[in-house]
């Protein structure tokens, strides 16, 4: 009796990471209009990015994107054992992420670069527009690296408890899909914010 | 016990048959049909505040200068109509009651593709519309900055802007997850047989309508997240003053709130698609034609959002590329017109209540779709942008359009709904005194704009009292047909409707009257000959 749809079901998330992406469209349309307007202003403020903080989360995400995908082959191939240790790495590297994150933003925070704050009124405007969409880009996009870590906790419990197995994995599958489109969204981020200078 | 089964029919889908009874049944149930009911009701409500602002919007305007109330709570009385109207009932609209009710049907499916996450769509329906209700008794005052919000007004004003663009923002989700689900529910769960061009046209035009609402509704999510990072961390985005562009905000505003109008009115020409074949006993004109000319206006509007800124200062070249789209999707629009028209050519034509009001709906249609070619054109813009013509031009369209096809759809699949009929008589006095009210109501708008009554303006010269008045004559004709309409249908139970009271051809009416939970007692299939509106 029981209605099963796994087709259905990742075409439902391929739908769903279309709205994602058009989400962070609208942001990338913005940064796309500002950085044409203030190039250089542009130019002069990533320098204030730490671009090898910013290459070592993109190596962090990638692998992270890498062990899902290999979680996946190991849950079809019927070794959950395995999943479950690539699973915790991906979550490891995640958390490896925002403690990076945490003391990037900490230390501009700290010497009072953020939207509103009385250091960024004396920098010029497309220097304002620049942190702005920093910390808007960034901040969204961790909102989801968070969000793609609940995901991927659930799925790994699944995965232990053996829900999750080698006749059954279109729950791995799209919270894997979610995973990618974090990392995809990083990797644009990665040089259209850090590497400009 | 298969056997048992045949001689004792499933219990109809108005039965609770799960662990809870009465309203707790309902609150949790995953069927399309109560999901479609529940989403109904709702809409009634948020219908029923939205008419009692607008009334008191005409009251104000009874005479020039002020009558009952300031100019201060005639913003925040427009903004709250605007913003009820628009993102709870006329988005939502047609696409989650009949879509939910009916399309599964159709395509002879048992359910959506998620029911969880249709229920869900539904809570966050009724979070978003109570965020942005709660916005006007929280904070400092209702917001005054009409339903689009507009930078850098927007960011200033110390009403309770973030509150009301938060519960837009919630709406904006469960839009889109509706239509995520409608996608992935006609691709997937079709009868068999049943290929994309033997889908009969409601759930075609819920299928160009469920694209738009994945593609457009994002972007004004994050604008309208912008607004609110706006407000709390001053990022400045749409701030001169720290180097942004207030422009930007319209464009980002638009590029969603534009299709926005397609979300409202393909399910509404998708209705009227099902309603002429039907009361006409005859094939619908050119399928092809209208299940195309479905996505063609879904791909084309998508494009055309800057003609509600040719005002704004965008450059010439902009403008009119934007003027020529815009009377590009003109064109598919047209071909659906034509096609009902077409459709009636030599039929045996019953003017029954829903067909009633679907000729009512072709007619205030085009109406509106004429008048929106004026403000599509350059030139006339300049003349009325920002007038009462406007006002006239979008109630022609998203009232005229999307409500009364909404009456149709409802008197059209009630009996499908409740088992029951209505009197046909009660149902044709609520048509005459919609119809009538509506032009009294918005006609005279038409030409107070023409001569220069702007839109959204509390007081006006003494020219315009006539034309006012007559508007508010129009709307009191209207609240008397919706109250015959609620009459009609809710006041007592009507004689039992047949499985198939209007002779159509779609598979909703192959099966009781009320459905069982399932639909379906034997799963449909389409033969290779079989077309979805085979009328001798």
């Amino acid at each position: 009796m029981e209605h099963r749809d796994d087709i259905g079901a990742k075409l439902g998330m391929w739908v769903f990471i279309f709205t994602e992406i058009l989400l962070f469209g609208g942001l990338f349309l913005v940064y796309a209009i500002m950085r044409s307007s203030y190039s250089t202003e542009f130019h002069q403020a990533a320098h204030h990015l730490n671009a090898f903080i910013g290459t070592i989360n993109t190596v962090v995400l990638l692998i992270s994107s890498a062990t899902v995908a290999m979680s996946i082959t190991a849950v079809q191939k019927g070794n959950n054992k395995l999943a479950v240790i690539l699973l915790v790495i991906t979550l490891l590297c995640a958390a490896a992420f925002m403690i990076n994150k945490y003391f990037e933003w900490g230390h501009k925070i700290h010497i009072g670069l953020y939207p509103g704050s009385d250091l960024m009124l004396t920098l010029s405007h497309g220097q304002v527009m620049f942190f702005s969409l920093y910390y808007f880009m960034t901040g969204l996009h961790m909102f989801h690296l968070v969000v793609g870590g609940i995901i991927l906790t659930i799925v790994l419990i699944k995965v232990q408890n053996g829900t999750i197995n080698e006749g059954r994995y279109v729950l791995l599958e799209n919270g894997g899909l979610y995973w990618h489109l974090v990392d995809l969204i990083w990797i644009f981020l990665f040089p259209l914010l850090y590497l400009i200078t | 016990m298969t056997e048992e089964k045949t001689h004792h029919p499933e219990p109809s889908y108005l039965v609770d048959t799960g662990k809870y009874k009465g309203l707790m049944a309902w609150l949790t149930s995953t069927d399309h049909k109560r999901i479609g009911l529940m989403y109904m009701y709702a809409m009634m409500v948020f219908f029923a505040v939205g008419v009692i602002l607008g009334m008191i919007m005409r009251i104000e305007l009874f005479y020039p200068g002020q009558q009952v109330y300031g100019p201060q709570a005639y913003n925040g009385i427009f903004t709250i109509h605007g913003i009820i109207m628009i993102f709870t009932v006329v988005i939502p609209g047609l696409a989650a009651v009949f879509g939910n009710f009916s399309m599964p049907i159709m395509i002879g499916a048992k359910d959506v593709a998620f029911p969880r996450l249709n229920l869900f769509s539904f809570y966050l329906y009724i979070l978003g519309a109570a965020i942005a209700l709660a916005s006007q008794f929280m904070g400092n005052g209702p917001p005054d900055t009409g339903w689009t919000f507009y930078a850098p007004y927007s960011i200033q004003t110390h009403t309770n802007v973030v509150a009301a663009v938060f519960g837009a923002f919630v709406l904006g989700f469960s839009s889109i997850l509706t239509g995520l689900n409608f996608i992935v529910t006609m691709h997937r769960l079709r009868a068999p047989g049943m290929t994309f061009f033997k889908m009969p046209l409601f759930p075609w035009s819920l299928y160009a309508t469920a694209w738009i609402q994945v593609l457009a509704t994002p972007i004004v999510g994050i604008t309208l997240l912008m607004i609110i990072a706006e407000r709390w961390l001053r990022i400045g985005f749409f701030d001169p003053s720290l180097g942004g562009d207030p422009v930007l905000y319209q464009h980002l505003f638009w590029i969603y709130s534009h299709p926005a109008v397609y979300i409202m009115i393909l399910p509404a020409m998708g209705v009227i698609t099902e309603i002429i074949p039907t009361f006409a006993q005859k094939k619908i004109f050119g399928y092809k034609a209208i299940a195309i000319s479905s996505l063609a206006i879904a791909l084309v509007g998508y494009f055309v959002w800057a003609h509600h800124m040719y005002t704004s200062g965008m450059s010439t070249t902009a403008r009119w590329v934007f003027s020529l789209l815009t009377f590009l999707v003109a064109v598919p629009s047209a071909i659906k017109v034509f096609n009902w028209v077409t459709t009636m050519y030599k039929g045996s034509i019953s003017v029954k209540p829903p067909f009633l009001f679907a000729i009512g709906f072709i007619f205030l249609f085009m109406i509106g779709g004429m008048t929106g070619l004026s403000l599509g054109a350059l030139a006339t813009n300049i003349h009325v942008h920002d007038t009462a013509y406007v006002v006239a031009h979008f109630h022609y369209i998203v009232f005229g359009g999307v409500g009364f096809a909404f009456f149709a759809a409802i008197y059209y699949w009630y009996p499908k709904m409740y088992g029951r009929m209505y009197s046909f008589k009660m149902a044709n006095w609520s048509f005459v005194f919609l119809f009538t009210g509506f032009n009294l109501l918005y006609f005279p708008q038409f030409i107070i704009g023409i001569m220069g009554m702007p839109r959204r303006y509390f007081d006006y010269l003494p020219q315009f009292t006539f034309g006012h008045q007559l508007s508010f004559f129009g709307g009191l004709l209207l609240v008397i047909g919706f109250i015959i309409m609620l009459i009609t249908l809710f006041s007592k139970k009507g004689a039992k409707a047949p499985d198939n009271p209007w002779g159509g051809r779609t598979f909703e009416w192959t099966i009781p009257s009320p459905p069982p939970l399932e639909n379906f007692d034997v799963m449909p299939e389409m033969g290779v000959n079989e077309q979805p509106y085979d009328y001798k």
